[in-house]
């Protein structure tokens, strides 16, 4: 657990019960997800593993990563029925329990299929009071924790691509606090995953939507604290 | 100027400035999150309300919680007091019934503040709320009161991770203890001092408290807790507003917490392979609630 830095991480968060990183972590992780993902999935699985397999039933955990992934936001009400409102729109959701010694004690892998998303892993883990970890999409490494605007790509690794990501984005002033890059095993596709110090435009978006060969590209607003 | 980070220094820093706690804590937070204090009072007031929901909601409702562990406890106590018999005063009553009204929201999956941990959500609004009730305190005291606790968690967290799996329930309920008593002392228009003693006097009488949660859910030894806690807190309280000074000083006081915290054992820490959690009925009711859910 970081160190605490203001009165409202002592006091507050207002947020569903009854844990912060078994509940409240899971909302996260789903409203992440559901972000990543980029529209309501048609159907979605989540892999839970050992403590959150073992506790998520009594903590809620498995109807917290679900309403995330619906939008809901962890002082949501609405958390607790998740899954009659998952059936009222259509979602066919899924839960596996299993134990894995390489994972962290709260991790989980979540499936989603949608209509114009055909598929999408996502991976996370619930550190603690609330802090959560974007760790895996479609198997390459990020580092996606929702204190920041983040913006993520997948796209045919060439020679340039970071520069002509970066530019664009220092064309409109913004700075790069942190940036996280991966590509896959056979090095033809990579990954970035840009925290920025700002709220980046629409009009810097579609440009950087233009550009050629970009796979995957969403910008997840930073989550309310 | 950077926030002292030691329960001496803040002290002192208010002492020289002639202010109350809550006002240089107030003035501080609003530097460091860059807006005006009166927002920062909106915040804190917006929790407090939350807070209050909570408890209305807590005193009216006997759903079980998911696991059926609890959810019936803060009803049953309502209906005693219907009766008119009881061993405490109507005030202590209040502390007592509000305090499991919150926590068993935060079982039943229901709104709650965090102050410090959903598991520990029930002492200082019990505390604060139910006494200001009691002493006919406006919403301005009370948000004096909850700045008060809520310096006291953050300078704490200073040097110990407010969370049973790092430094056991001493961090967490205990923490949540010496938040409300010296958010009540602020109530009752103690000084500084006596502020700071309050919180010395219940953290030194919960230290080593260890966290061993029953199939790992935050219910039992939890939501008793949370009732038993907020009791000891106004204890702690009384005792500093009677001039009573703790021998040994508060940031020595987090240090030894520390040290304890440090020296438990991982398996008091949360991950329930110790104490209640293991005790013949705290594993028959782990293994009936995994075939339960297995079932489902
Ligand atoms: S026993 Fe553990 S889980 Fe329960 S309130 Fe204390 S620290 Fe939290």
């Amino acid at each position: 657990m970081k160190k605490v830095k203001t009165l409202f991480d002592v006091i507050g968060p207002v947020m569903i019960g009854p844990s912060s990183s078994h509940t409240a972590g899971a909302v996260r992780i789903g409203l992440l997800s559901g972000k990543i993902f980029g529209e309501i999935p048609q159907k979605v699985c989540f892999k839970l593993y050992n403590s959150f397999a073992k506790t998520g039933k009594g903590h809620g955990t498995d109807k917290g990563l679900l309403g995330g992934v619906l939008g809901m936001d962890v002082d949501d009400e609405s958390i607790k029925k998740a899954f009659d409102i998952a059936k009222k729109l259509n979602v066919d959701y899924s839960f596996e329990y299993l134990e894995s010694y390489d994972k962290h004690p709260n991790s989980v892998d979540i499936l989603l299929e949608g209509k114009n998303v055909q598929k999408m892993e996502i991976s996370a883990i619930s550190k603690g009071a609330g802090e959560v970890v974007i760790t895996k999409i479609n198997g390459y490494s990020f580092n996606i924790n929702g204190d920041y605007d983040t913006l993520v790509l997948i796209y045919k690794d060439k020679p340039g691509m970071i520069y002509k990501v970066t530019a664009l984005i220092q064309s409109a002033n913004l700075n790069i606090a942190t940036m996280h890059c991966d590509r896959n095993a056979k090095g033809q596709e990579a990954s970035m995953g840009i925290c920025l110090d700002g709220v980046i435009s629409n009009e810097i978006l579609d440009k950087l939507k233009e550009i050629e060969e970009v796979y995957l590209i969403r910008n997840i607003e930073m989550l309310k604290k | 100027m950077i926030k002292p980070d030691t329960f001496k220094d803040i002290l002192e820093l208010a002492e020289t400035e002639n202010k109350k706690l809550y006002e240089i804590s107030q003035k501080f937070e609003a530097d460091s999150l860059e807006i005006a204090q009166e927002e920062i009072r909106d915040r804190v007031k917006n929790i407090l309300d939350a807070m209050k929901e909570a408890i209305k909601q807590g005193l009216i409702s006997a759903e079980k919680s998911s696991s059926g562990l609890s959810g019936d406890n803060c009803a049953k106590l309502v209906e005693k007091y219907k009766s008119g018999k009881s061993l405490f005063s109507k005030t202590y009553q209040k502390v007592l019934t509000y305090s499991l009204a919150t926590i068993e929201q935060n079982a039943r999956m229901g709104k709650i503040a965090a102050c410090p941990t959903a598991g520990s959500c029930g002492i200082v609004p019990a505390v604060i709320i139910a006494m200001a009730e009691s002493l006919n305190l406006d919403e301005e005291e009370q948000i004096n009161a909850l700045i008060t606790a809520g310096l006291i968690g953050e300078i704490v967290s200073e040097k110990l991770a407010l969370a049973g799996a790092v430094a056991g329930c001493q961090s967490e309920c205990g923490v949540a203890a010496a938040m409300a008593a010296a958010g009540l002392v602020e109530m009752c228009e103690g000084t500084n001092e006596q502020i700071l003693n309050a919180a010395a006097l219940t953290l030194k009488n919960i230290m080593g408290l260890v966290c061993d949660p029953v199939a790992g859910l935050v219910e039992i030894p939890c939501v008793k807790r949370n009732a038993f806690l907020s009791i000891y807190a106004v204890t702690g309280a009384e005792l500093a507003l009677a001039g009573i000074k703790s021998v040994i000083p508060v940031d020595e006081i987090v240090d030894a917490m520390k040290q304890v915290g440090e020296m438990m054992s991982p398996k008091l820490k949360e991950s329930s392979e110790a104490g209640l959690a293991v005790t013949p009925s705290g594993i028959q009711i782990t293994e009936e609630l995994a075939k339960k859910w297995q079932q489902d």
